[in-house]
């Protein structure tokens, strides 16, 4: 008698171990397959596709602050970037700076003074062997099997900021605080963002799934060229080819898909 | 046992007292952060962590202190450290509690911090990092807890912790490896980008988790009838000794490989902190004061007849906690974001807020050690008597 309580007791403990391990077993099954979160955007009929997206800045067509300012806002304004006064909640997807701060260790002495003061468009470098991909505990930001793209899942992220210590090139901001109340006028097209998570250029692959190149190319009036750099026929791979370009700290083993002519 | 935390004299109560209101400041504090946002620290876009990463990674070091007395007991059978061994588990169970307390406020979205588990990634240091540090918590809770109420009955402790025990030795360097990995494996990172730094950081750990627990069994000796006995602090003291020795060899290697080399992107950071760079230097001071700490301590344990003077022992313990706290505990994370990747200069001062929530934390963590030893020194007095 006592030997049979015992045994059932036995039976509903493994039962119940067996019901709740399920879920997580689960959970692990399921993240076995996926290489990064389940999101999809829905392609168009128009959608453009690459291997790799890959960006060419021809700095020599982008003379000052007030060329790259209607490519910055492009950016901004579509993609909800609020504007925060206090330089440390500042948030940027894209921004100018000096040569030798896009290209620290590379700045030759005596440059010429037009190339000193010429600003220089920095961003996400979309790399191909990403450091922050590598660092994310939540795979919040992954690589795009599809087109190379560095993506963000702003509801997965638990901001750690451990992806804004591995990128090399600072191109990764962090919502110090509720963005909403700073964004100038709401595009409804793209998601904002909370408090507490991180944030950066996505190469507009809300704009290429419908057809659309991104926007600060659109706007550069030629500066900027956008491609596959694994097509050898696209735009990207034919100024590379004709001309002499530089990566930001290509030293690094990133690989990153932004090529500067100077 | 734990009816034994609750048994204590009016100063027992009083510190414990002390430490609630401290916490609960801290706590109010976070709630604000909670509502605000990372937005009330100093952090900005270019140095991303701060105060708050910096004290986890010190206090990994401390946790993984307690080894030094758990190694030399179980592994060389030195039995004068059986005493005290317990005092070590208990350490490390405080002191991780703080680190991953120390994580959970730094995340942005808290509520989120279990898509780590959800989402597990290998490649992950941090996910790592979190294994680690939970299971060298949970080592040391059954370990010490077992230990110790083994001692209460006056039986041996259970075969079965025996593996457990030996597990929890390598266990410990592993922590402070993995945290060190956090940071030594990132490109475009020259400060931090040195395969000497985990093994930098065992050495500061080795020297202040021993040096904080000599403090806490010299209080524990004048606020109980338990006494750790001289011999262990004294081999303790050896220990503090030999690791802030290599310590401070470690970081002049770091000197000379980045001055003899003189590469930039190496250098910076350095000068950053000890000379300040392009007019900014607000941490010079404070490491100028840590590194003459350390050498205070050293000269201060190194010597046998001050080492041998208690009171004398208890500052150069002091000076070896400051100055290895400032040194992990502010240079190493502010210094390394400082200049940023593109080489600017945007210094990171920690803001009064984040301070205060951080002492919070501490506050936290001492109120689980004060009843963790209390619980043990209790045992000890019961056991004796």
């Amino acid at each position: 008698m006592d030997s049979s309580r015992r045994r059932i007791l036995q039976l509903l403990g493994i039962s119940a171990l067996a019901l709740t391990t399920r879920p997580v077993l689960d959970a692990f099954a399921k993240e076995q397959q996926a290489t990064g979160a389940d999101v999809i955007i829905k392609e168009g009929d128009k959608v453009l596709k690459a291997r790799q997206w890959a960006m060419v800045i021809d700095t020599r067509k982008l003379h000052s602050e007030a060329e790259l300012e209607p490519l910055i806002e492009a950016c901004h304004t579509i993609h909800n970037v609020p504007k925060l006064l206090n330089k440390n909640h500042e948030i940027k997807w894209l921004w100018g700076t000096h040569y030798h701060n896009a290209f620290p260790g590379k700045a030759a002495r005596f440059i010429a003074e037009e190339v000193e003061q010429r600003p220089f468009l920095v961003l996400c470098n979309h790399c191909e062997n990403p450091p922050c991909v590598r660092a994310c505990p939540t795979k919040a930001t992954w690589k795009r099997d599809n087109d190379g793209i560095v993506f963000m899942d702003f509801h997965r992220c638990i901001g750690c900021r451990f992806c804004m210590a591995a990128c090399p090139f600072g191109a990764r901001s962090f919502n110090y605080r509720d963005p909403r109340p700073f964004i100038q006028e709401t595009n409804k097209k793209f998601p904002t963002r909370m408090k507490g998570v991180v944030e950066k250029c996505n190469f507009c692959a809300e704009r290429l799934a419908v057809g659309q190149i991104p926007a600060c190319v659109e706007v550069s009036k030629g500066a900027l060229a956008f491609g596959d750099l694994y097509d050898p026929k696209s735009e990207v791979r034919e100024l590379i080819r004709t001309h002499f370009t530089i990566r930001r700290k290509q030293t690094l083993g990133t690989e990153p898909c932004v090529y500067y002519i100077v | 046992m734990l009816e034994l935390a609750l048994k204590g004299g009016k100063k027992y109560y009083g510190w414990m007292t002390l430490l609630v209101v401290i916490v609960g400041i801290g706590f109010l504090l976070y709630l604000r952060q909670l509502d605000f946002g990372l937005g009330i620290t100093g952090l900005s876009r270019d140095t991303s962590w701060g105060f708050y990463i910096a004290n986890f990674t010190f206090l990994v070091g401390v946790a993984a202190g307690g080894v030094m007395v758990v190694l030399p007991y179980y592994l060389h059978d030195y039995k004068a450290f059986g005493k005290v061994t317990i005092l070590g588990e208990f350490l490390a169970i405080a002191s991780v509690l703080m680190c991953l307390t120390f994580i959970l406020v730094d995340l942005g979205q808290p509520m989120r911090a279990f898509n780590v588990l959800l989402y597990p990634t290998l490649n992950s240091v941090l996910f790592w990092d979190a294994v680690v540090l939970n299971g060298y918590l949970f080592l040391n809770i059954i370990i010490g807890w077992n230990v110790l109420e083994a001692e209460r009955n006056g039986v041996h402790y259970q075969p079965w912790l025996k593996p457990l025990i030996y597990l929890s030795i390598p266990w410990a360097i592993s922590i402070h490896t993995v945290t060190a990995y956090l940071y030594c494996g990132l490109p475009g990172r020259g400060f931090w980008m040195t395969a000497i730094l985990a093994p930098r950081f065992l050495s500061s750990a080795f020297a202040a988790g021993p040096a904080l627990l000599i403090l806490c069994c010299l209080i524990i000796r004048r606020v109980s009838s338990f006494d750790p006995g001289r011999e262990q602090i004294q081999s303790l003291a050896k220990i503090v000794a030999y690791a802030i020795c290599i310590n401070v060899f470690f970081f002049l290697c770091e000197i000379f490989v980045a001055f003899y080399s003189q590469i930039p992107e190496h250098m910076d950071h350095i000068k950053y902190l000890f000379v300040g760079l392009h007019g900014h230097g607000a941490y010079v001071p404070w490491m100028w004061a840590s590194f003459i700490l350390m050498i205070v301590g050293i000269i201060l344990t190194v010597i046998p007849t001050t080492r041998k003077n208690e009171g004398v022992l208890a500052v150069a313990c002091v000076a070896i906690f400051l100055g290895t706290w400032i040194d992990k505990g502010l240079g190493m994370i502010a210094g390394g974001f400082t200049p940023s990747p593109l080489h600017e200069i945007n210094e990171y001062i920690p803001s009064l807020q984040e301070v205060v929530i951080a002492l919070g934390v501490w506050a936290m963590g001492f109120l689980v050690l004060t009843a963790l030893f209390k619980i043990a020194v209790s045992v000890k007095e019961e056991t004796r008597s």
